[in-house]
């Protein structure tokens, strides 16, 4: 397939933007990545999102497909020949992949994020229990998940699946979170099965060329707080 | 173990009132699924559903063949996919890119359209303008969405047209109580006939909880 047939609209910091990645990684789909500008959207954005105006925006044939998690599913039924398939084959552990793929988006992230900006310390550990106590659900949920199967490798058994890539690609900012807080939130004796899988989903070869650098993400981290700050 | 009767091996645990309740009645009806269902009373949770939904405690629930399953637009598609022989209609089209353009408008129900009606008829006098006037716009996007389609599915009933049964059905009611004007036929023409399409399809017709039980459920939270 033509390059320039298969655009993903995005920014290297976003992690709704590196599920789309891996996924297109996985079924060796080749790309062209667009990063988004911002200040003002540019009109592509604009265009191709104008319900929500946010990244990513996958553009195939000249049609924009919005939301990660969306995009991720359209990538697995258009190239499924491309490589292993990304949802399970099962439906109820389709279903179970969805439902911790929402919890991700609806419950974790947004406690995640919210930390930086919490208003006083007793808001900031509420956050940062939110997040420990989902990450806890997820071990669970891990341990389960693994056990039914032979391949206990990650969430989508000896290959990277669904909620591999949707919970995954948050690790780089919960590694910053790490950083910045001062809480270890992913460790050997509370969340061993994630802790193993999170070494194992960044050195897999869809993911780790892709994956922004802890680093990288703090530095952007601070220039946005810095933004932010009020002088 | 010894299994439970058929009538037993789909289970649903809802609220009469919900919209996302009422989904799953809706998506079992258009399927021709039995399925045995039981009301919650969330001031005082039953041990089914903290064992069913331990995560969020909330309903709906899927109970198939002792597993269960949360999240209402979770369990639409799993029930799109579990009965999907010919004679079920799918809910979802085959074309990738058309179940992609399904599951996005299913989620910005839910993350948009859903929460500006509510937060519309609910809103106390400070907030009221600038809550309607979202409404509207989220009203707007929907109605360009629809086209000339019978349903957001097509011809026949699809997910989007099930994950929409607020605004086909819930709206009408809650802007009345409100005395709001939201979904009229002079505002929103297209989508203003759909909704009636919607209410009098056989199979939702009869899916649809009693309008006024449900107005008088509403108009009593309203009072509070």
């Amino acid at each position: 397939m033509a390059k320039s047939e298969v655009k993903l609209l995005g920014a290297w910091p976003s992690p709704f933007v590196l599920r789309a990645r891996i996924a297109l990684n996985i079924k060796s789909v080749d790309y062209e990545f667009l990063e988004e500008t911002f200040q003002p959207k540019s009109q592509l954005l604009l265009q191709s999102n104008p319900v929500y105006k946010k990244i990513p925006v996958l553009i195939h044939e000249n049609k924009p497909i919005c939301e990660s998690l969306i995009i991720v599913q359209y990538v697995d039924d258009v190239w499924s020949s491309g490589g292993p398939s990304i949802l399970p084959a099962d439906p109820y552990d389709r279903a179970i992949a969805r439902f911790w793929a929402t919890y991700v988006d609806d419950k974790l992230f947004p406690a995640m994020k919210s930390i930086a900006g919490a208003k006083g310390e007793e808001e900031r550990k509420r956050l940062i229990k939110e997040v420990e106590e989902g990450l806890a659900l997820l071990e669970d949920a891990f341990n389960k998940i693994t056990s039914k199967g032979n391949n206990k490798l990650f969430f989508g058994g000896d290959q990277i699946g669904y909620l591999d890539i949707a919970f995954g690609s948050l690790l780089g900012w919960l590694r910053v979170t790490e950083i910045t807080t001062g809480v270890k939130l992913f460790d050997q004796v509370n969340t061993p099965g994630l802790a193993n899988w999170a070494e194992r989903f960044c050195a897999h070869a869809a993911v780790k060329d892709v994956m922004p650098h802890t680093h990288k993400l703090l530095e952007f981290a601070k220039t946005l707080m810095t933004k932010l700050a009020p002088i | 173990m010894a299994s439970s009767s058929d009538n037993e091996e789909v289970r649903v645990l809802g609220k009469w009132a919900s919209p996302f309740s009422n989904r799953i009645d809706l998506a079992l009806k258009l399927k021709g699924v039995p399925y045995k269902y039981s009301e919650e009373d969330l001031a005082n949770k039953s041990l089914d559903l903290l064992k069913y939904n331990p995560v969020h405690k909330k309903v709906p629930v899927l109970v198939h063949n002792g597993n269960s399953i949360a999240e209402s637009l979770v369990i639409l598609e799993y029930i799109d996919e579990v009965w999907n022989n010919n004679n079920n209609h799918a809910f979802l089209p085959q074309d990738p890119y058309h179940r992609a353009l399904a599951r996005f408008w299913c989620k910005t129900l839910d993350d948009k359209i859903l929460p500006a009606i509510w937060n519309a008829c609910w809103s106390d006098e400070k907030g009221r303008e600038k809550a309607v006037e979202e409404a509207l716009e989220a009203l707007k996007i929907l109605q360009d969405e629809l086209k000339d389609k019978k349903f957001f599915g097509g011809e026949t009933i699809g997910l989007v047209d099930i994950a929409a049964n607020f605004i086909g059905y819930w709206v009408s009611i809650l802007q009345e109580i409100a005395g709001l004007e939201l979904l009229t036929i002079e505002k929103f023409p297209k989508l203003y006939e759909w909704s009636q399409e919607y209410i009098n399809h056989p199979v939702i017709k009869e899916g649809l909880p009693p309008r006024d039980e449900l107005f008088a459920f509403f108009k009593a939270s309203a009072k509070k």
